[in-house]
């Protein structure tokens, strides 16, 4: 396993937000982590990456115990966080995003190709590449996000919730560019969605969280023949 | 037309004082985000370091090496100034960092007040004179019109200093780690920036620029605690007029602001005269603030949600 979470808890203050999340991400894979609102989806993604504490628990990353690391040694080590709200540098241009992304690496040639690389995957980017980060659309800013997080040559994307606050036909452009990059890199994810059918193109397997709690797992084709989640987050 | 040229060249003069403040305002709030109030006086703290070191050398050197000794003190105390700075923000506005902007700032001029009132004990509120490599009255002229040595002087390092900035933001590896931090340190850091590290750099930068510019003025203005305050004032206003991430903006506003003032006190003597001329920048800065609230060369921020 790449990523491998046992039993964590966490609280913001005397908020308990996790009671007993475990989760498993294997190298190259995709994982989505469902769940309704407050259920502690985006607080899993923020105990992996160091921006929130993390009570008990383990977590393990390629080999290594990363619980209580700051976010910039997680990202070190490789694994590339892109919050909920995506985390635009609004002053700094695409490029300037796309490098901040690429700012631990060294090989500046190969930096370059994949923002060639990035530019074919999002078109869109291209055609705002000079223009600050906060003048982009929603969706181009996700873009925008995801390819910074990419610049840094992750082995794990974790993505809070890529759809959020995007039309229904943007959040499937922004879905289907990540499914693209995910094809060509190869690079294992773990997704945070509320809505499970945009998770399901990507991933292979997912969690189902409940105030705090991972409560179900499972392959994709198993999640969809499941009746409470075809219910609760499905729409069927 | 001579009087005309002379109060534009005097302008210019008098402008680079306030845009070498401006320029470490912007360095600031490029690196941080924030406006910090002591600028001003952590620029005097360091010109008083550089003072202590020529009275400690120059006696010891004799009369033909102050120069020498002059060149060390300035070393010395930007060498200080770095540190210090980067002390600040390590020590002082680290605490103020996720909290509220606002509050920071204010914290700013709590260290405004710290530094100017331990200077003051130290060094006491008497003018001080700061030794130069020339004597400051030095002056030449060009088709009659009075150009100053230490102004010309002044004035080069300004472009210079603005010229590296510009550079050091835009070109360099360390100058995008600064924009990106002072920008969303809590993104950056999931980047993998150090924020902590690239927050002191840039505290420590801009007070080295700080520095730079009180040491500078020092030997024109004689050196007391309160030496910059006044200057601050304009500074801010070509910071707020110029844009505050735009170093060309921030000298070409301090540069205006002087010129706007002697002229209006020479062409204007019943209305404005040398008793009302500060306030010309100021009626300039709320004219400017309603048209064009991000500054003349400020980018405006847009914000979607």
């Amino acid at each position: 396993m790449l990523l491998e979470l046992q039993h964590i808890t966490a609280a913001y203050g005397p908020v308990q937000v996790l009671e007993d999340v475990s989760l498993s991400v294997p190298d190259g894979g995709a994982v989505g982590i469902l769940g309704a609102n407050g259920a502690g989806k985006t607080t899993t993604l923020r105990a992996i990456s160091g921006t929130v504490r993390v009570a008990r628990g383990t977590i393990a990353f390629d080999g290594h115990q990363i619980r209580g690391r700051r976010p910039e040694q997680v990202a070190a080590l490789g694994i590339a966080h892109v919050p909920e709200g995506r985390g635009t540098l609004g002053n700094l241009s695409v490029r300037d995003n796309l490098l901040v992304g690429a700012y631990r690496r060294k090989d500046r040639k190969q930096v370059e190709q994949d923002i060639e690389f990035l530019l074919d995957l999002f078109p869109n980017l291209r055609r705002r590449y000079k223009s600050n980060g906060s003048a982009l659309s929603g969706g181009e800013q996700q873009m925008m996000a995801v390819g910074r997080a990419f610049m840094s040559k992750p082995r794990l994307l974790v993505l809070d919730e890529p759809s959020l606050g995007l039309a229904p036909s943007t959040a499937k452009d922004v879905y289907a560019a990540i499914r693209q990059l995910r094809v060509e890199s190869g690079i294992a994810m773990l997704v945070v969605e509320q809505n499970a059918n945009l998770a399901f193109s990507i991933v292979d397997s997912a969690v189902v969280l409940e105030t705090g709690r991972s409560v179900l797992s499972g392959t994709t084709a198993e999640l969809k023949g499941n009746d409470e989640i075809r219910k609760a987050y499905l729409g069927v | 037309m001579q009087l005309f040229i002379q109060l534009i060249v005097d302008g210019l003069a008098q402008g680079s004082i306030y845009a070498a403040l401006a320029l470490a305002i912007v360095l600031v709030n490029q690196a941080t985000g924030l406006v910090n109030f002591a600028q001003g006086g952590m620029a005097v703290l360091s010109a008083y370091i550089g003072l202590a070191v020529v009275d400690l050398l120059a006696p010891a050197f004799g009369p033909g090496l102050v120069a020498l000794a002059i060149v060390i003190a300035i070393v010395v105390a930007l060498a200080f100034s770095f540190v210090f700075g980067a002390a600040v923000e390590r020590l002082v506005m680290r605490r103020f960092e996720r909290g509220d902007e606002d509050t920071a700032v204010v914290a700013t001029i709590g260290v405004l007040t710290l530094i100017t009132g331990l200077v003051g004990i130290i060094w006491s509120y008497n003018y001080q004179h700061f030794p130069w490599f020339f004597p400051i009255a030095q002056s030449f002229s060009i088709a009659g019109i009075g150009v100053s040595v230490w102004s010309l002087t002044t004035f080069l390092a300004v472009i210079v200093i603005m010229i590296v900035l510009q550079l050091l933001f835009m070109r360099t590896k360390l100058g995008l780690g600064l924009r990106a931090v002072a920008d969303n340190p809590a993104s950056a850091a999931l980047s993998g920036l150090k924020v902590g590290r690239l927050l002191m750099v840039g505290w420590g930068l801009a007070a080295t620029l700080g520095a730079v510019g009180g040491i500078l003025i020092a030997p024109k203005l004689q050196l007391t605690p309160n030496m910059l305050d006044s200057v601050l004032v304009y500074a801010l206003a070509a910071v707020v007029i110029g844009g505050l991430d735009s170093p060309l903006g921030a000298v070409i506003a301090a540069w205006g602001i002087a010129i706007v003032e002697n002229l209006s006190a020479a062409y204007l003597p019943t209305i404005v005269g040398q008793d009302l001329k500060v306030a010309v920048p100021f009626a300039f800065l709320v004219i400017i603030l309603i048209f064009r609230p991000q500054g003349l060369f400020g980018r405006k921020a847009v914000v979607r949600v």
